[in-house]
């Protein structure tokens, strides 16, 4: 293999609703900064039915080319045909490095990819960098449970693939009219050359919980004891007009369902407010909350390595901080509805 | 009357683990090794589709012989056959060289008794990548199906089965030839303790223990670390953060100074009132 072949950053730009993706816009911000350390190219490879605008959308946000696949075949995701697709492109035209977003489609089909190159691929990437001289992608992330970060490699094959985590890297500020290459490329596969078929799209009516769009988010941990305690949580999320949030104990202790979970293996968060309590503060669970605009943290244990992770923390029993603060809130929110009055 | 094998890990409880602060590894001591969470959702569904439409359900992992402890774990939960590809030319495999190894595993199995369906669990709870599953259909070359929360119905007289892939905002509805590899989200069931005659059974259990030698076709040069494109180049502990500033006072006294910062986001909090 003759690593000179291989140049340019890739990301794969995932289509939902018409639209690309937060975490694909995401990865072209940090695909931007590793494309001007190598000085190469950045690219986006978009797959789908009727999607061809986007591409002026890749460009504002850094890209220097689009690779486009616009056919029937692509109009849902299916592993089989998306990942025809990718290898059609990456072996024609060679990249240094594909990032995919860390969601489920992003996930399922970098694996496939990989298996297919063959090549390394590293998950749920939260930090990226580049050897400047070499092209060697440093690929780090939080490992063994998230006790710790570790720096993955892949020297012998071409191209490196990570999958990165959802709104760890920061999409640029577009730039309306910034131009580049469109590449138009198709792959001649029928409908029957695919075993999978997607009979129904359900999209759910039912109030789904999306943590990662709150302003507000009041996280509690094991530190609360019991599924009883941890309705305290809810209390302080419903007085403050807040999301409830929880750490990986508390979801895998059955308190609370998973969509809850913040951090490596539950959901990123970038709250204005964040409460971390009765939460010890694992890596797995700072990497899902570390961006916060503010971070409170109470906690008994004055040890906790929360406390190092927070802007504000407070040493106590949260049993006995966090009633005050409700009735301290509500106290305030009501003069100043009493102001407000007064303005009008 | 379904064969179906369900791919499974032996992982530390990385929930209690500790780390040696002098090397950055995990101290597997401090640790029980236990079935990965995940995996018992993937045995159980194996198994109550063995119910429901007759068959036999068998475990694969690979790893050290303690991870017999896993097999019988599976046992227990219902599974009828445990497989335990072992040997040290496995070691330090990533995901490719895993799936690698559990493929010619698969082929064996596959010989004495064909397999219809494959189930994985989302992720290990150590490795944290779900990888292994899709890179295993891949490598089968039959269809992955990743994010199932349901099986709505296998058919094999027809050859296909339907499953509901979860999506953010709701799920959709997959048809997929058989065989097929699922790895399904730990909400596809909830698996109960099992059974008092399992236990029995899976104490007396001795799973088949294949070394590389006992698998055919095996590129010893794709297996373990030879065979594994990344390699974990430092393992480090993130530099820590400056830490905040801890309010001092009686617990009165700590809320009123937490109160008037977060006041200071007053914009955030809807006025009673004029919501």
């Amino acid at each position: 293999m003759d690593f000179h072949d291989y140049q340019d950053v890739w990301v794969f730009i995932e289509e939902k609703d018409g639209a690309i993706a937060p975490v694909s816009l995401e990865l072209l911000g940090a695909g931007r900064g590793l494309a001007d350390k190598r000085g190469c190219n950045l690219a986006g490879i978009l797959i789908g039915e009727n999607i061809s605008h986007l591409a002026d959308t890749m460009f504002e946000y850094g890209a220097d080319i689009a690779y486009i696949y616009d056919q029937p075949i692509f109009k849902n995701y299916r592993t089989e045909s998306f990942m025809q697709a990718l290898l059609h492109c990456s072996n024609k035209y060679k990249p240094e490095i594909i990032l995919y977003g860390a969601t489920s489609t992003g996930k399922d089909l970098a694996s496939a990819v990989a298996t297919d190159l063959p090549t390394g691929l590293t998950a749920d990437t939260t930090e990226l960098d580049v050897e400047e001289e070499t092209g060697l992608l440093l690929a780090s992330r939080p490992a063994f449970g998230g006790n710790i970060m570790a720096t993955i490699l892949c020297k012998k094959y071409r191209p490196q693939m990570a999958t990165v985590r959802a709104k760890v890297m920061k999409a640029l500020t577009p730039q309306p009219g910034r131009k580049g290459k469109i590449i138009e490329e198709s792959i001649s596969l029928k409908e029957e050359d695919i075993r999978t078929k997607v009979l129904e799209i359900v999209k759910e009516t039912t109030k789904k919980v999306r943590i990662d769009e709150a302003d507000i988010i009041v996280a509690g941990g094991k530190g609360l004891g019991s599924a009883e305690g941890f309705q305290l949580i809810h209390k302080l999320a419903e007085s403050l007009g807040g999301a409830v949030g929880a750490s990986r104990d508390v979801v895998e202790a059955g308190w609370i369902e998973h969509a809850h979970q913040v951090g490596q293996t539950g959901v990123t968060v970038t709250p204005k407010i964040y409460f971390a309590i009765g939460i010890s503060g694992a890596i797995q669970h700072i990497v899902g909350m570390k961006n916060s605009g503010l971070i409170i943290a109470i906690n008994k244990d004055p040890e906790a390595p929360i406390f190092e992770a927070c802007h504000y923390g407070i040493v106590g029993d949260a049993f006995e901080i966090v009633p005050i603060l409700i009735e301290q809130f509500q106290q305030a929110m009501t003069r100043e509805e009493v102001s407000h009055v007064g303005e009008v | 009357m379904l064969h179906i094998v369900a791919c499974i890990k032996q992982v530390p409880d990385t929930k209690i683990i500790k780390m040696n602060p002098k090397t950055n590894t995990m101290d597997r001591r401090t640790a029980p090794a236990i079935l990965n969470p995940y995996d018992a959702h993937a045995v159980e569904e194996a198994v109550r589709l063995k119910e429901r439409y007759g068959g036999k359900v068998s475990v694969l992992t690979m790893g050290p012989p303690p991870a017999v402890k896993a097999i019988k774990k599976c046992i227990e939960i219902g599974a009828d056959e445990g497989y335990l590809i072992t040997d040290r030319r496995f070691a330090g495999a990533d995901t490719l060289a895993t799936s690698y190894a559990l493929t010619k595993a698969l082929d064996k199995i596959s010989k004495e008794s064909p397999v219809d369906l494959i189930i994985c669990g989302k992720m290990s709870i150590d490795g944290d990548t779900g990888q292994v599953g899709p890179g295993i259909a891949r490598r089968l070359d039959i269809p992955p199906l990743t994010s199932v929360n349901k099986v709505v119905e296998i058919n094999k007289d027809e050859g296909y089965m339907k499953v509901h892939r979860k999506l953010e905002d709701g799920y959709e509805v997959v048809q997929s030839t058989l065989p097929c590899l699922l790895s399904v989200e730990k909400t596809i069931n909830e698996v109960p303790y099992s059974p008092f005659p399992n236990m029995l059974k899976a104490a007396r259990y001795q799973p088949h223990i294949w070394s590389v030698d006992d698998l055919e076709d095996v590129d010893i040069k794709q297996l373990g670390l030879k065979g594994s494109p990344t390699i974990v180049s430092k393992v480090w502990s993130p530099p820590k953060p400056e830490g905040g500033t801890l309010l001092e006072g009686n617990p009165k006294e700590q809320v009123e100074q937490l109160l008037s910062i977060i006041l200071e986001k007053k914009e955030l909090f809807t006025v009673k009132g004029e919501a």
